[in-house]
C-alpha cells in the first residue's frame, strides 16, 4: 500500500470505523446538549473539527520537539491543555467577529470545546497510537470529520424523535443514549473498510 | 477558557438545608446524600459520560477507573477549598484545571509504575478526567465557596456517585458480554452464549440509556419531569 492510501485509510479509519464519538465515546456532553438542531450541531462539528485538527498538529509538534528531546513527557498533559485553551479562545474571537448569530447559536458550548475531552482524547490517541506527522493530520481531520457527522446525524435523528412517544422516564438522555446506541451499531457496519 | 460552566443547580439548596438546620453539623450528610444520590453526577446531571461509556467493559477497569476518580476529586477540591480566598477570580478556571491536572498526573504516573496492565487497558480515559466536567463542577460550584471540610464531602459523595454508576454498568455489560464478574464464570458457556454487542461500543450506550431511564422512573417515576 502506497504512503497516500495509509494515509487515506487512517482518514477514514478514524471517521466510520473507529469513530471518536460512537466508538471511542469521546466528546459525549456537548455532543448530547448541542444536537437539537441541524444548524447548531453543524456549527458545532465544524468548529470542533478545527481545533481538534489544529490542536493535534500543534501538540505533536510540541511533543515531539520539545517534550521529548527534554524528557518531559508527564507534563504533556497540562501542555496539551493549555494549548487547547488558547486555540479554543482564539476561535472565540474569530467566530465572534464573522458570524455573530453562530456565536450567539453556541452561546457556552463554544468555550467549552475546551473541555470537550474529544480534542484532548485525540491528542492524547496521537502519543499511545505513536503517528507520524501525516499521520496525525489524518488522524486529527478524521476524528474530526467523525465528530462532525454523528452530531449532525444524531440532531437529524433528534428531530425525528420529537414525533414519538417513548415511555416518561425514558424521555430526553435515556432514549437519545439508546439511539446512539443504535447508530453506534450501525457503524460498525464500517468494520473491515480502510484495513 | 473565559467562560461559565454551566452550574449544577443544587448549592442554593444546600446553603438552604443549612439555615433549616441553623447548625452546620446536619450539612455534612445532606450533602453527602444530595451528591451522591439525588444529583447523581452521571445518571442525574448525565456529566462525566464518557468514561462512564469507554472503560466499563469489565467491572475491575470500572472500579479502578471510579478509584483514580475518587482522588482526584477529593485531592483537587480540597486544595482548591483551601485555596479559595488567595485565587482571584479572574483567573479561578485556569487555577483549576492547573489543580486538577497534577492530580491527574499524580494517579497517572501511579498507575503506570504499579499496575501497568490496568493502565494500559484504561488508555488515555485517566487523563481524560482533566476534562471531565464532574471534577470541574465541583470546584466550581462548590469548593470556590466552601469550608475544606464541606468541600471533601461533596467531593467525596460525587466522586462516589461516579464509581457507583460505572460499577452497575460495568458489571452489567461484563455480565451479560463475557458471561463474568471479576473474573468468575457466572453464567456458564455451556448454556449462555456471550453477547459480544455488550462489550462492544453500542451495548455501552443501551446500558446507559436503560439506567438513566431506571434513575428517572425512581425519582419521578411515571409523572413528567418538569
Amino acid at each position: 500500500m502506497s504512503e497516500t492510501q495509509s494515509l487515506l485509510a487512517i482518514l477514514v479509519t478514524a471517521a466510520l470505523t473507529n469513530n471518536i464519538l460512537l466508538a471511542k465515546f469521546l466528546g459525549m456532553c456537548s455532543f448530547l446538549s448541542c444536537s437539537r438542531q441541524i444548524g447548531t450541531a453543524l456549527g458545532l462539528g465544524v468548529a470542533v473539527t478545527f481545533v481538534l485538527t489544529g490542536t493535534i498538529m500543534v501538540n505533536y509538534l510540541i511533543y515531539h520537539h520539545l517534550l521529548v528531546p527534554l524528557g518531559l513527557e508527564h507534563l504533556m498533559m497540562i501542555v496539551f491543555i493549555a494549548v487547547i485553551a488558547g486555540c479554543v479562545q482564539f476561535v472565540e474571537m474569530f467566530v465572534e467577529r464573522f458570524s455573530p448569530r453562530l456565536y450567539f447559536a453556541l452561546g457556552i458550548f463554544l468555550p467549552l470545546i475546551a473541555v470537550n475531552c474529544a480534542i484532548l482524547g485525540a491528542s492524547l490517541f496521537m502519543v499511545i497510537d505513536k503517528y507520524s506527522f501525516w499521520e496525525t493530520l489524518a488522524f486529527g481531520l478524521g476524528s474530526g470529520l467523525g465528530w462532525l457527522l454523528a452530531i449532525v446525524l444524531l440532531a437529524g435523528l433528534r428531530k425525528r424523535m420529537g414525533y414519538g412517544d417513548p415511555p416518561k422516564p425514558f424521555r430526553g438522555v435515556a432514549i437519545t443514549m439508546i439511539v446512539t446506541g443504535i447508530m453506534a451499531l450501525a457503524f460498525m457496519g464500517f468494520a473491515g473498510i480502510g484495513q | 477558557m473565559s467562560s461559565e460552566k454551566p452550574h449544577p443547580s443544587r448549592d442554593a439548596e444546600s446553603c438552604g438545608a443549612c439555615q433549616n438546620h441553623g447548625f452546620c453539623e446536619g450539612r455534612g450528610l445532606a450533602v453527602f446524600k444530595e451528591g451522591s444520590w439525588t444529583s447523581n453526577p452521571v445518571a442525574i446531571q448525565t456529566l462525566g459520560i464518557c468514561p462512564a461509556l469507554a472503560v466499563t467493559t469489565r467491572l475491575e477497569n470500572s472500579l479502578v477507573m471510579g478509584g483514580a476518580m475518587i482522588f482526584v476529586v477529593m485531592g483537587s477540591s480540597f486544595l482548591l477549598s483551601l485555596l479559595r480566598h488567595w485565587t482571584p477570580r479572574r483567573v479561578r478556571l485556569i487555577a483549576s484545571v492547573a489543580v486538577i491536572a497534577t492530580f491527574v498526573i499524580i494517579i497517572d504516573q501511579f498507575l503506570r509504575a504499579f499496575y501497568w496492565d490496568m493502565s494500559r487497558q484504561l488508555g488515555p480515559y485517566v487523563g481524560l478526567i482533566i476534562t471531565n466536567c464532574i471534577v470541574l463542577g465541583r470546584a466550581e460550584a462548590f469548593a470556590m465557596q466552601n469550608k475544606p471540610q464541606l468541600a471533601i464531602i461533596d467531593a467525596l459523595a460525587a466522586g462516589i456517585g461516579f464509581t457507583a454508576i460505572l460499577a452497575i454498568v460495568g458489571f452489567f455489560r461484563e455480565l451479560l458480554g463475557e458471561g463474568t464478574v471479576l473474573g468468575f464464570t457466572v453464567l456458564d458457556p455451556q448454556w449462555y452464549t456471550k453477547n459480544l454487542v455488550m462489550v462492544l461500543a453500542p451495548g455501552a450506550f443501551v446500558v446507559m440509556g436503560f439506567l438513566i431511564a431506571f434513575f428517572n422512573w425512581l425519582q419521578h417515576g411515571n409523572a413528567d419531569k418538569s
